[in-house]
């Protein structure tokens, strides 16, 4: 089944969409919100809903959305956690903008997010603590179940914490413990209430705490127990279906953007036949990056925790200087404190990649939240004229192509890559239809070989098609050499302090990263490729965008979308393609970054659309604006 | 890697082309000679011999060395030979800074360094100045040391780098003279040897900013009186004929011994259980008690990147996973 996000979704106002009195609907879409406490195990529920669900073929995209605190005091509004799943049968680009069904597990979660969900949605709520303490702690003066903001929801109470102890009566854990099974016990209710195989989460609730048996089987039994209760207590009228989407054919898998970020990093070293080596320190939200290839030894991927984000950088640039592929990971932050270092890599043309999962600035600002305002940085946070390779990835199945294009561009052209991730990137989800190794394409390794005796190695003489200079290991006989950071002398390497040659190698280190849009692919558009409104993206809008600018489509509106990975270079052939419609609008989530680097190098009129929150787009308000684009063009 | 017909290579052949631009008369020349002498002594090939420095004037180091060089950043060249030794550990990765690098602007790279124990050979010319900037007071600076950035005297307190690296947990850790060149050929050659992080720092003489800043305990008419030469196994005497000694209380305070005392000198210890000793030499007043060189400590511990290699050697030994089978890991399903 084809379509879009007009079709029949749980809360929809279609006629033919009039809920039964009993047995099956079927829906083509469903958008859930798990809150809850930071300990409540949100993140866990929705992780499972989304596994099972991949694994029943549906399309999903995820976001999860959390505090930075580990545990802020509990039942308090900045201690609320929550996970935003949509599940579909066919092709969608983004989580969903607003819930229809709200799992709420005390007064704070229900505080914070049922401003968002949909008129006629479902909340089930855990009407366990509503004590006035509890409501206090929720900032709530009136019990919200009895003066009347609830109405127009599907509302259905149930005392999760009683039920789930009630369920595990003959568990051996205590009260604490059994009270942490709860979130599954909401699980099973929403098991039944979408018709969700249970199979998928026994089996990973079994490998998750394989040496805790006593956890598994009581976090099985809740489940079960949820699942039951909404079965025969007869709280929902019916249940729902969601058929498989209609995805193109292939093997498939849930996937995360950090993951996919690293296995794409791993299978451009395992193409090009060059060891990876990652410097990192520890930062939300890319520290999933150091775990994830930390768990590659196998693989010859060596990771190294340093002291701090210069450190890694460091070491990166070192073990890049070997011949190995050095890799950073970190934030923005980690990249301000990174920048110096980068330039040496520029200035010695040594492979690097650097990968910035962008959160929430300035300074320390919202770790957990997403941003894509460290464009700028990318490009120009760097003393003097210090040109990088910038790549950004739009999805989390993206990441796999831009983590293995970052190797790509850093190993043939012998220059330093940033590569921008986001917070929503990182930690959303969505099926990932699985590449065929054999026909990825080549990484170009260029050891330059053994020197000649007599001859006088030069470290600076370049490939006449990238300027790349040779990749020289130490260790290799005839090609000792000196680099570093001051100003080198083309061809010789030796120091030099010579007006010429600096304006010279300001332009050769431009010009060759320039070269790399030689090798970028034409631009594609989603629409027509001329006309009035073309909506530029780049990054984590990319599926917001798609899905407003479909819609718009649909509505025979003259408007196309086009994505941009490549930030610098950009594409070769983006001029032209933006010189074909009447207005180029780019949303990105900053002050316009991206907006003004086309302005100031193209001269064309973008405009920006900017949101800087901390939050995704909503494709909603993306089609809402592009419609007064539209208007405003005619 | 090296075969039996190379021959072996000479002082000279360790000279790069470059001519060299410290200010005539800087220690930087002596110990350039030494390290030059010691590597040719010690066999060492150009093409497996790495020089890593950071910035000011020790490090323009790696380009006076025909071996394989990198000039780094500010205080950052123990990180990068971090990166090099843990990514080929078979090269011979020495790193070369001064006190403003490695103690002040690099500081956190050189405890770690010493931390870790990696196997990198780190000489320290401390000449307690910042030169190439100039002559501004640097955390090796005596307390009241009138510069252009203290004109009313420095206010703050230094702290010794020999101090330090005990604090840090290293393995080698020895001090030096610029211009007591066999001294200093022998440390880098005991350096040389060791498994892990070995640390020499070198007292060295800025003639331009800190002139005859070690003189008082290194002049020729001094040196038997001021200098203590730590030695193995052999008790801590020094003075024209060896007629003094050092011997600690129960506290591990240093005092002199002389004549009939003289045999309760404490016989020195490199690789005593704790690093007490050497801390105790290593921050004993220089106006009181004679300056020591020589090795403060060696302990023998396995080094980072053999932990690291053996982790990954191991996993890559045992490794049934192909490039595909880590892609397709995991639940994953099919869609026709």
């Amino acid at each position: 089944m084809t379509g879009t996000d007009t079709n029949r979704g749980l809360t929809s106002s279609n006629p033919e969409s009039g809920i039964p009195e009993s047995g099956t609907k079927e829906l083509d879409q469903v958008v859930i919100r798990f809150a809850g406490d930071s300990g409540d195990g949100m993140q866990l529920t929705g992780d499972q809903f989304t596994r099972t669900t991949a694994l029943m073929g549906n399309d999903i995209a995820t976001f999860p959305d959390f505090p930075a605190e580990i545990r802020a005091p509990a039942g308090t509004l900045p201690g609320v956690s929550a996970f935003q799943l949509r599940f579909s049968s066919f092709d969608i680009h983004t989580p969903g903008d607003a819930p229809d069904v709200l799992v709420a597990m005390n007064p704070a979660a229900l505080k914070a997010h049922i401003g968002q969900l949909k008129k006629n949605g479902i909340l089930l709520l855990n009407n366990a603590s509503f004590k006035a303490l509890d409501l206090k702690k929720a900032t709530y003066t009136v019990d919200p179940r009895t003066d009347g903001s609830l109405d127009g929801f599907r509302v259905i109470e149930i005392d999760l914490t009683a039920r789930t102890r009630e369920a595990l009566a003959e568990s051996d854990l205590d009260n604490r413990g059994k009270d942490r099974c709860k979130n599954m016990y909401a699980l099973g209710i929403l098991y039944w209430l979408f018709q969700r195989e249970v199979e998928p989460t026994k089996k990973a609730l079994a490998e998750k705490f394989a040496k805790r048996p006593a956890i598994v089987e009581a976090n099985l039994k809740a489940m079960a127990a949820g699942h039951a209760y909404a079965e025969t207590v007869e709280i929902f009228q019916v249940s729902y279906k969601v058929a498989p989407a209609k995805m193109p054919p292939g093997t498939y898998r849930n996937i995360m953007g950090n993951q996919s970020l690293c296995l794409g990093l791993v299978a451009a070293s395992q193409k090009g036949n060059v060891p990876l080596f990652l410097g990192s320190y520890p930062i939300t939200p890319a520290s999933d990056v150091l775990h994830q290839l930390s768990s590659y030894k196998n693989l010859g991927v060596v990771t190294f925790q340093a002291e701090d984000e210069i450190a890694a950088v460091c070491a990166a640039i070192g073990a890049s200087y070997t011949g190995k592929l050095g890799i950073t990971s970190t934030s923005g932050p980690g990249v301000a404190l990174k920048a110096e270092a980068i330039g040496l890599a520029i200035m010695a043309e040594l492979p690097l990649v650097v990968l910035n999962i962008q959160r929430a600035g300035p300074s320390t600002g919202m770790p957990t939240k997403t941003q894509q305002a460290d464009l700028l940085q990318a490009m120009y946070g760097r003393n003097g004229e210090s040109p990088m390779v910038v790549i950004s990835c739009s999805t989390a199945a993206d990441a796999f192509e831009v983590g293995y294009e970052a190797v790509r561009i850093a190993t043939k052209h012998m220059v330093p890559v940033m590569v921008l991730s986001d917070g929503y990137i990182a930690n959303g989800s969505e099926p990932w239809r699985l590449p065929d190794i054999d026909k990825l394409p080549p990484v170009e390794v260029n050891y330059a070989p053994e020197g000649v005796d007599g001859v006088k190695f030069k470290p600076y003489e370049r490939n006449p098609e990238t300027l790349a200079r040779p990749w020289a290991k130490p260790g290799t006989k005839g090609l000792v050499h000196r680099i570093g950071g001051l100003e080198k002398q083309d061809i010789t390497g030796n120091i030099s302090y010579d007006a010429d040659n600096h304006q010279h190698m300001i332009n050769t280190r431009a010009k060759k990263v320039a070269m790399v849009a030689n090798d970028l692919a034409p631009m594609e558009t989603i629409g027509e490729k001329s006309g009035d409104v073309l909506v530029l993206g780049w990054g984590s809008p990319r599926g917001a965008i798609t899905a407003a600018v479909t819609r718009l489509q649909e509505q025979g509106e003259s408007i196309s979308c086009a994505f941009l990975r490549h930030l610098n270079p950009l594409p070769n052939d983006l001029e032209a393609l933006m010189r074909s419609f009447k207005k180029v609008v780019l949303p990105e989530l900053n002050c316009g970054q991206l907006a003004m680097m086309l302005r100031s190098k193209y001269l064309i009129d973008v405009q920006s659309y900017s949101q800087v929150n901390g939050q995704p787009f909503q494709s909603q308000a993306v089609e809402d604006y592009m419609r007064t684009v539209l208007q405003e063009v005619k | 890697m090296t075969s039996v017909d190379e021959p072996k290579l000479t002082k000279k052949d360790f000279k790069s082309d470059q001519d060299v631009r410290w200010c005539p008369g800087c220690g930087d020349y002596s110990i350039l000679n030494s390290v030059q002498a010691a590597f040719a002594d010690l066999g060492k090939k150009l093409h497996e011999t790495v020089i890593i420095s950071g910035i000011g004037c020790s490090s323009r180091f790696p380009y006076y060395m025909d071996t394989y060089g990198f000039h780094t950043i500010h205080g950052r060249a123990p990180a990068v030979a971090t990166g090099v030794k843990l990514s080929n550990a078979a090269l011979d990765v020495w790193v070369v800074t001064g006190d403003g690098d490695a103690m002040s602007i690099g500081g956190n790279h050189f405890i770690h360094a010493m931390r870790r124990n990696v196997g990198l050979k780190i000489l320290l010319f401390n000449n307690r100045i910042y030169g190439l900037t100039k002559g501004q007071f640097s955390p090796t600076s005596p307390q009241g040391k009138v510069t252009k950035s203290s004109p009313l005297g420095s206010v703050d307190y230094p702290f010794s780098p020999i101090a330090l690296a005990l604090g840090a947990g290293g393995t080698f850790v020895a001090r030096a003279v610029d211009i007591l060149g066999p001294h200093l050929q022998s440390m880098v050659k005991q350096a040389d040897s060791h498994n892990g992080t070995a640390m020499i720092e070198i007292y060295q003489n800025c003639n331009i900013f800190n002139d005859g800043a070690y003189a008082g305990f290194t002049d020729k008419g001094v040196r038997d009186a001021r200098m203590l030469y730590l030695e193995h196994g052999k008790p801590l005497l020094f003075g024209a004929d060896n007629d003094k000694g050092i011997a600690f209380d129960e506290s591990f305070r240093p005092f002199i011994v002389e004549g009939d005392d003289l045999g309760k000198a404490y016989v020195w210890d490199e690789a005593a259980d704790t690093p007490a000793p050497a801390m105790a030499l290593a921050t004993m007043d220089e106006a009181k008690f004679p300056v020591p060189i020589g090795v403060f400590r060696r302990i023998d511990k396995p080094n980072f990147e053999y932990g690291v290699n053996q982790q990954i050697d191991a996993a890559v030994a045992n490794n049934k996973q192909s490039l595909k089978d880590l892609i397709y890991a995991g639940e994953t399903w099919e869609v026709t």
